[in-house]
């Protein structure tokens, strides 16, 4: 089986195998009854070279309720099966039921580190359904609002995964930074987590007044915070003990296996759809796209860190560059007339009634969006039948994909590393699961 | 003489009663004793589900300080923690774990239900959500929102550690015959235990 | 392209809709022109919205549908492969040999709408418990609440 070489690439390419074999592979593929027998005999002294160790899935380290089955021999991990599913919310079949305009309020509980990226995705295919276009200033208040949540997503990774790999400090020291840019979300969205914000036809509220200086004062705030996990982390001895070298994958692995966001750079695949295939205004702001060397989680932490220095320098480009206008469409299908307007006209009270009850009518069609989250391609397949709702919604999530991932990086590592491992994939297990 | 930290010389106690001693005592019923300790060094385990984990863990990071109530310990294991907070929607594949869980934590335990979605299943009407995770376990505390701020989930705190601390809960769960009256029925001596078990309804 | 199979655009995005037992080779064929990547791997149950217009005229609607996103990074393209599967016969090959990552996105379709993908290495339910019955995403089952289905945890003191 040959792979077509990926270009720019320097890893050996028929490594790409290795995600290819069906028998002997890193995946665990055995049922609850079955991992008994593999086990072996508890009873039996002579009978201890394999053993099936359960993880999870409550447990402090696996980020939820992710749980994994791992067929170890003494230290080492050989497969391993991850078990996912112990948030399964029905999103999808919730979201069949919501109007429109309900859709966001639904999907934002998928990614709940990165919500407004769901937000975003849901809404950029109800857009394209439609065939709206959304003012400037509504595109540039949704990159703003979206780079700042990769900020919080980041810091949220580099608080998890320095608790992980024990640098408590670390979780201290991340979240106190997320907190200053979730105070800044709720003063914009109103909340910390599951804005609503982003919504079909624009966002949900204008900036409030005095927001540049609110965005200055993180600009000003967390660049020196990050140069601080610098000194604490980056150089530090133990903490690239841990990381480097473990759980290593190849550009052609990491696209068998779909995997997309840090993990894909990681390999040095420079892919970022922002960059490749812009949407917003990503093609009118500056930044880099960030690549490692060698596969390995020390890249997948590098990554995240400098790509929240990347965010902000995109966040203060849209902060000389946010243009005026409206922040939602003007067309009068999606949008409810103003307040003011209800008040003395009867048609606009229908209006807005109809809107909020019954929903807009979306023509019929299907459409597949994409943007980049902070754990990769985040897709929204949309089916409309023409009604006031979804026909069938489903979103890519990319934290579900990556955990594919997860037995091929640790086949052959220690029952140490797992937890390195699993914490540099940054899984979000509400979008594993939805 | 004969020294104790704080109180002093207590070789004459016998004979002075407590007039030589350098400080006085504090005297209050055990009990009244034994519901401020479990008040003050209540120990929520860790059991982050959802979106309300990452607020669960906001409250016990540095800005909102979750130590000032004496409760900075997440435990990891069931077995040293007397608080389960669930966070989270509980899936029906979570369910059994959940209560698993609940049963390995030693008596007396107290369950904080965060957000909506853990307390009536939120906007998650469907198959997949448990419609309240009082149908499994039983729930002191209620903390709405979605997901609650970690102001919230702070008061439900210490509206939790004030019922510990009157002994309110002790009298309700007396009065339920130890639960939230929630009743389950025990699996039959025959062995039939194939059939899955039926909460009823609230 | 070894076999003609029928191709739409969808709001500029180019659509590809082979049959069934035309969905390994076309997929094949597409890998070797490319497309490493399989994105994403879902479903549709049609049940509820038979009269679709976006079908080309000689592929006829069956109930499910099964959408393959396939990606060629190199040449920032993408296309979707539409699959009509009727619901008599639920089963379409699995893409497992050609892009391993579509393993736990079969395993998700399998779960949610009861479609089998043929050859797959593992073909059990992903996010539902082991036990359940049914298939949730189906348009015939009702979303609205289901009794609690759990045994009773073994007491472990």
């Amino acid at each position: 089986m040959s792979i077509e070489a990926p270009e720019g690439t320097h890893t050996d390419l028929d490594s790409a195998e290795r995600v290819h074999r069906r028998d002997g592979s890193a995946v665990l593929r055995v049922s609850e009854a079955e991992a008994f027998e593999l086990a072996g005999d508890p009873d039996n002294p002579d009978d201890d070279e394999r053993m099936i160790l359960n993880m999870g899935p409550s447990h402090p380290s696996t980020h939820g309720v992710l749980r994994l089955m791992l067929e170890m021999e003494g230290e080492t991990v050989l497969r391993t099966k991850p078990v996912i599913g112990y948030l399964h919310t029905g999103m999808e079949k919730t979201g069949e039921n919501l109007s429109y305009l309900q859709g966001p309020t639904n999907v934002t509980r998928m990614d709940y580190a990165a919500p407004l990226f769901s937000e975003l995705a849901f809404s950029l295919a109800t857009e394209k359904l439609l065939g709206i276009e959304v003012p400037p200033r509504a595109t540039w208040i949704r990159m703003l609002m979206c780079e700042l949540n990769r900020v919080a997503s980041h810091l949220l990774f580099q608080a998890t995964n320095g608790m992980d790999l024990g640098a408590v400090s670390m979780m201290i020291y991340g979240w106190r930074e997320r907190e200053e840019v979730l105070r800044f979300f709720e003063k914009v969205t109103g909340l910390r987590m599951n804005h609503n914000y982003i919504r079909p036809g624009g966002v949900a509220a204008d900036l409030p007044d005095g927001w540049q200086d609110d965005v200055r004062r993180l600009l000003d705030l967390i660049p020196p915070r990050l140069d601080e996990y610098d000194t604490l982390l980056t150089g530090q001895p133990i903490f690239r003990e841990r990381l480097q070298g473990v759980g290593v994958m190849t550009p052609a692995e990491a696209l068998a296996l779909s995997a997309t966001g840090p993990i894909l750079r990681s390999t040095g695949y420079a892919w970022d759809l922002r960059r490749d295939e812009p949407y917003l205004a990503y093609d009118q702001v500056d930044f880099d796209v960030l690549v490692g060397t060698y596969g390995d989680s020390f890249d997948r932490f590098a990554i995240r860190l400098n790509e929240t220095r990347e965010s902000l320098r995109i966040v203060e480009q849209i902060l000389d560059q946010m243009p005026s206008g409206d922040y939602r469409t003007q067309d009068k299908k999606v949008t409810p007339p103003p307040r003011a307007r209800i008040d003395d006209s009867m048609e606009a009270l229908i209006h807005h009634f109809k809107i909020f009850t019954e929903g807009f009518h979306v023509p019929e069609g299907e459409v597949y969006v994409a943007v980049e989250s902070p754990r990769g391609e985040l897709g929204c397949y949309l089916v409309s039948d023409g009604g006031p709702n979804p026909y069938r919604m489903h979103i890519r999530g990319p934290s579900f994909v990556n955990l594919q991932t997860l037995p091929h990086l640790m086949e052959g590592g220690l029952i140490a590393d797992a937890v390195a491992v699993i914490s540099s994939v940054d899984p979000i297990m509400g979008e594993v699961d939805r | 003489m004969r020294r104790l930290p704080i109180l002093g010389d207590v070789s004459r106690v016998s004979d002075d009663g407590l007039e030589g001693l350098e400080h006085n005592f504090v005297t209050a019923r055990i009990e009244d004793l034994v519901k401020w300790s479990r008040a003050r060094s209540c120990w929520p385990a860790t059991f982050g589900l959802a979106c309300c984990a990452i607020e669960m863990m906001a409250t016990g990071a540095a800005h909102y300080d979750l130590a000032r109530y004496g409760m900075e310990v997440f435990r990891a294991s069931p077995r040293q923690a007397d608080l389960m907070i669930v966070a989270g929607r509980v899936s029906q594949k979570m369910a059994p774990i959940l209560r698993q869980i609940y049963d390995q934590m030693m008596e007396p335990k107290w369950v904080i239900s965060m957000g909506v979605c853990a307390s009536s299943g939120g906007m998650f009407n469907n198959y997949a959500i448990v419609q309240g995770v009082d149908q499994v376990v039983p729930v002191d505390v209620y903390a709405p929102g979605c997901p609650p701020g970690p102001e919230t989930l702070m008061h439900a705190i210490l509206t939790l550690h004030e019922s510990i601390r009157t002994g309110e809960l002790t009298r309700r769960r007396e009065a339920n015959d130890g639960g939230a009256a929630i009743h389950v029925e025990p699996p039959s001596p025959d062995g039939t235990t194939e059939q899955p078990v039926q909460l009823g309804s609230r | 392209m070894t076999t003609t199979v029928p191709e739409t655009s969808s709001f500029g995005q180019r659509v590809l809709h082979p049959l069934p037992d035309q969905l390994f080779a076309t997929a094949s064929d597409l890998r070797d022109g490319g497309f490493l990547t399989a994105v994403d791997v879902t479903a549709v149950d049609y049940l509820a919205h038979p009269g679709r217009t976006d079908l080309p005229a000689d592929v006829s609607p069956e109930r499910f549908e099964v959408v393959v996103f396939l990606h060629a990074h190199q040449r920032r393209e993408r296309v979707r492969l539409r699959v009509q599967v009727p619901v008599g016969d639920p089963v379409v090959p699995s893409l497992f040999d050609l892009f391993p990552g579509t393993e736990a996105m079969e395993r998700e379709v399998f779960d949610l709408f009861g479609i089998t993908f043929d050859g797959h290495p593992d073909m059990t339910r992903i996010l539902l418990p082991e036990e359940w019955e049914g298939h949730p995403l189906r348009k015939d089952v009702d979303t609205g609440r289901i009794p609690v289905q759990f045994r009773e945890a073994p007491v472990q003191r």
